[in-house]
């Protein structure tokens, strides 16, 4: 083919079909071959609830995003170039990320009378003109795989299930990747069907083949992505609830304690379950415990017996453990509750994203009970967020809220691997001097109290939820001491901020015009919108936040040297309510709650008008 | 260690805090009993616990001279789930009452018998919530005037026997709270097994619910009222034991007979504590409006079968056989890497 090829410093590629499609699949083995190749990348998969949906439903579109290219990328991207779009479904409710120009690719198999209907078109799109906006590459995918694979004796059915390895085949020569990491992976993933494993691997191989040898349509050449400058090390591509598993089970390794992991299952954060209850070869002990409010419980009671308790759920899961972690304040033992927050309220979007538990999480309990936040921004960072909450935990004896979310459990970066050598563990030791104990004693510079367990002789003691003397431990509803363990439960909390990092400046100088204060997952549309701000010359920073609470020390101090804050949270302005009473700065808000990430180009208007 | 243990007694098991309970009630004796009883359990002291929920039977673990926790309504199950998983040597107890058990904490309850997680645990039955100052509770008969049913109860009490037995408990008995010996015997009995073993305490309130056990506990009438149930004997009763309890082969239901009169001895069931079908029968006697049948006390039904933590940790030794312990650096690396120079 004589077909020059186009240049892209990054380019944003979209696949989307059936929920039953394979489209997961599709992205994470394409998102290999790309890390493989040497681009940076960072991928958002945006599936439905529904797990089968009707085939052919537009509420049944599963779809998976990768951005990729030669420089640094932290998000899944704005506007998409290359579209597969596997039916008119998929086409009708994924055409609008599509940039002018842009590429869509689909199988004309799929484009029949009953999925147009299901679709609710009108008329084929693919000859009514109306995509004359785009270039369109329309193979009949299902006769190319059903041939590609009529060696192998497969019924009709399980023969067009290749056909998302057909059109991966066809992507990878697209973008010039080697299909070499897919091969291997068919052949792990159906290690016990081999007619299945070489059906795929001959639909994938025909599809490469496809693009190598047909005649395609003028316009429609191989991408080339030139490979990003990385550090030098060891990586891998991880996903936030991967990471964050492998966090806390380094968390339970420096903090030389076993975890016991409880959970219920709840979208989406039951990745953290399913990782951790394959890793019976490390010091953890999965539970899934028959409700919410029984895994917070059984973390809580791991907790008094001497291991890390550690319990996960999403925001409405979250809510029914709020009385148990209260106890937990109160009793003063170390737990870490996980919230890969999702869109609500109620059951809302259980497969989208949102930040909007960051109130819940700081003060959604009953009484007066401060607890540590603290929130990942990214996958790998998902890592070292999980490792701060344990050492929160146990040192401070308090139960520690680690907030994800939807986005970054799911979407995957590639990681500059750590050597875990290099971190400094942060052991427990338990008391176990029976001469002057009492269940009341506190660490003079940390507050926290004393860590006993069952099984130690002579330090047998009675904990529970009732107020107790600051003196004994006992029960006491003294109302000197009720103020007085009120304001130590507050100070022991408040304290903390003398233990974490003081807030640095991501991105910009440390004070000026305008500063965007970030949280959570919302890093890397903002790390973008403000380079790409600097870059035109604004005067902006960025700010992020990994400890929620307490604030960092510095913070006030900080953001007083900008003359305007702009906080862009996926709520309803969460964090800028914080930032406006703790310090009384005129902090701006700006909102989405689609479900969405942000845009890159979202923050950089929002930028433009604040500096405007 | 072993002549420590030994030489323990009530006074080692008496905690130093104020009993707070209301005089008369039947709180004190149960305490008394299993206070007495632990120097007997051949453990050492600092690793029995006693978890506890909320409610005037789960202030319990204040007075014991043990490890104890205090949790929160209806939770205790769980709570004692986490610390058993997280240390298996434990020798954990839960107190709990009705409403804890049966009304809040009713989830927790079927699923840790479900699970037959190996904890002691012990339902202080007064059908009625105390702490709360009197309302009617899960156990309460129908008719129960109280605060929250001034007209009388109108809804149908549960059998925490029938319930236990229910959610699939393999050790399920009753006793009573002021019987030092028969409580001694029957918690005795449930210590030794391993499992979740449950025991239902039938225990008097003498501020809301005063006397609602007196036909079963009242020495001169018991006897009609109660039947003192032990594996391969017959459910003989009354006064001169004339009374007893046959299985109806076409019904399948219990009848109460009297021996002699319309039922020879022989007819008579004999108690069997592995059958879960009778232990069923038997567990559910007196507790409806089926007046004339006694309540059963003592071992209702004893069948061990695997229980969950030995399992677990089976589980894990197992799959560890073939596997290095965990290296956090080489799970790091595990599955795809790259090199970048």
């Amino acid at each position: 083919m004589a077909v020059e090829a186009e240049q892209h410093q990054n380019i944003v590629v979209r696949f989307a079909g059936d929920s039953g499609d394979g489209m997961q699949l599709t992205g994470t083995s394409f998102t290999l071959a790309t890390a493989l190749h040497g681009n940076n990348l960072s991928t958002f998969p945006d599936f439905p609830a529904e797990i089968r949906a009707p085939i052919g439903a537009t509420f049944g579109v599963s779809a998976f995003q990768i951005y990729f290219g030669s420089e640094d990328v932290t998000t899944a991207g704005d506007e998409v170039e290359v579209l597969v779009a596997m039916n008119p479904a998929a086409l009708i409710t994924n055409l609008q990320y599509l940039v002018s120009g842009g590429l869509v690719i689909v199988d004309t198999g799929a484009f029949n009378k009953k999925n147009l209907a299901k679709a609710k078109y009108a008329s084929n799109p693919l000859e009514d003109g109306s995509l004359g906006a785009y270039r369109v590459l329309a193979i009949d995918i299902h006769s190319q795989v059903i041939a590609a694979v009529e060696e192998f004796g497969l019924s009709h059915k399980m023969a067009l299930r290749c056909k998302n390895m057909w059109t991966l085949g066809l992507v990878l020569w697209l973008f010039d990747r080697d299909k070499q990491s897919t091969v291997e992976s068919l052949l792990t993933k159906f290690a016990n069907k081999p007619d299945i494993a070489n059906a795929n691997v001959a639909a994938l191989n025909a599809g490469n083949a496809y693009g190598e040898t047909a005649e395609l349509p003028s316009g429609i050449a191989v991408y080339k992505v030139p490979k990003a400058k990385q550090a030098p090390g060891t990586y891998r591509n991880v996903d936030g609830a991967t990471a964050l598993s492998w966090g806390l089970l380094a968390g339970g390794q420096l903090a030389n304690l076993g975890i016991l992991f409880a959970s219920y299952p709840i979208t989406p954060a039951s990745n953290l379950l399913h990782t951790l209850a394959a890793r019976k070869d490390f010091d953890v002990i999965t539970f899934q415990a028959e409700d919410e409010i029984a895994a917070v419980c059984a973390a809580i009671g791991a907790s008094f017996a001497g291991s890390l308790g550690v319990t996960s759920s999403a925001g409405p899961g979250i809510a029914l453990k709020q009385e148990a972690i209260s106890l937990a304040v109160s009793a003063e033992l170390p737990l870490v509750v996980v919230n890969t927050q999702r869109g609500g309220p109620s059951t809302g979007l259980p497969t989208k994203t949102e930040q909007s538990d960051l109130l819940q999480a700081i003060y959604g309990r009953h009484g007066d009970t401060p607890l540590p936040v603290v929130a990942s921004s990214h996958p790998g960072d998902c890592f070292d967020s999980a490792i701060e909450a344990v050492r929160l935990a146990t040192k401070y004896m308090t139960p520690v809220m680690l907030l994800s979310d939807g986005y970054i459990a799911n979407a995957s970066e590639p990681w500059l691997i750590p050597d875990f050598d290099d971190y400094e563990a942060f052991p427990v030791s338990f008391h176990d001097k029976p001469e002057g104990f009492k269940p009341s004693l506190r660490d003079a510079e940390t507050l926290a109290r004393v860590w006993a367990k069952p099984g130690t002789a002579g330090l047998e003691h009675r904990i529970g939820g009732i107020e107790k003397s600051y003196d004994t431990g006992d029960i006491s509803y003294d109302p000197d001491n009720h103020q007085k363990m009120t304001d130590t439960r507050k100070a022991k909390i408040d304290n903390i901020a003398a233990d974490i990092p003081l807030q640095d400046v991501h991105l910009g100088n440390d004070s000026g015009k305008l500063a965007v204060v970030g949280w959570g997952s919302t890093y890397g549309a903002i790390h973008q919108a403000v380079k790409r701000s600097i870059r035109e010359g604004l005067d902006v920073a960025h700010i992020h936040i990994r400890h929620m609470w307490p604030l960092p020390a510095n913070l006030q101090e900080l953001l007083s040297g900008y003359d305007n804050i702009l906080i862009p949270e996926m709520n309803t302005g969460q964090l800028v309510k914080i930032i406006r009473a703790e310090y009384l700065i005129d902090a701006k808000a700006l909102n989405k709650v689609s479900g969405q990430p942000f845009k890159i180009s979202e923050i950089e208007d929002a930028i433009k008008s604040q500096l405007s | 260690m072993n002549q420590a243990i030994n030489k323990l007694t009530l006074k080692d098991y008496t905690s130093d805090q104020e009993v707070r309970w209301c005089p008369g009630c039947g709180d004190y004796a149960i305490l008394k009993t299993i206070q007495k009883l632990m120097p007997e359990f051949d453990q050492p002291k600092e690793n029995q616990v006693f978890i506890s929920g909320i409610g005037c039977s789960s202030r319990f673990p204040y007075y014991m001279n043990t490890y104890g926790f205090h949790t929160i309504h209806g939770r205790a199950p769980a709570i004692a789930t986490g610390v058993k998983l997280a240390n298996p040597e434990l020798d954990v107890w839960v107190i709990t009452g009705d409403g804890d058990a049966l009304s809040i904490g009713g989830n927790h309850t079927l699923h840790v018998l479900r699970r037959n997680v190996d904890l002691n645990i012990l339902l202080f039955n007064n059908e009625i919530y105390g702490l709360t100052k009197g309302q009617y509770s899960p156990t309460s008969k129908v008719g129960t005037r109280s605060p929250s049913t001034p007209q009388g109860s109108i809804d149908l009490p549960l059998s925490p026997c029938a319930v236990a037995l229910g959610s699939g408990a393999a050790f399920v008995a009753r006793s009573i709270d002021t019987e030092m010996k028969h409580l001694s015997a029957v918690i005795k009995i449930a210590h030794a097994h391993k499992g979740a073993s449950f025991v239902e305490i039938l225990q008097n309130c003498p501020i809301y619910n005063d006397g609602i056990f007196e036909n079963i506990k009242n020495k001169k009438i018991a006897a009609d009222f109660r039947v003192e149930i032990e594996h391969g004997q017959p459910l003989i009763f009354g006064k001169e034991n004339t009374k007893g309890i046959r299985l109806n082969r076409e019904t399948l239901a219990l009848e109460v007979v009297t021996i002699g009169e319309d039922c020879p001895l022989e007819d008579v069931l004999i108690h069997d504590q592995t059958n879960l079908t009778l232990a069923q029968l038997i567990g559910a006697m007196g507790s409806t409006n089926d007046e004339g049948f006694p309540v059963a006390v003592g071992v209702i039904y004893h069948n061990p079968k695997p229980n969950y933590v030995d399992d677990l940790f089976i589980q894990r030794e197992r799959l560890r056989q073939d596997k290095d312990k965990g290296n956090l650096n080489a799970l790091l690396r595990s599955g795809h890497t790259w090199e970048v120079a």
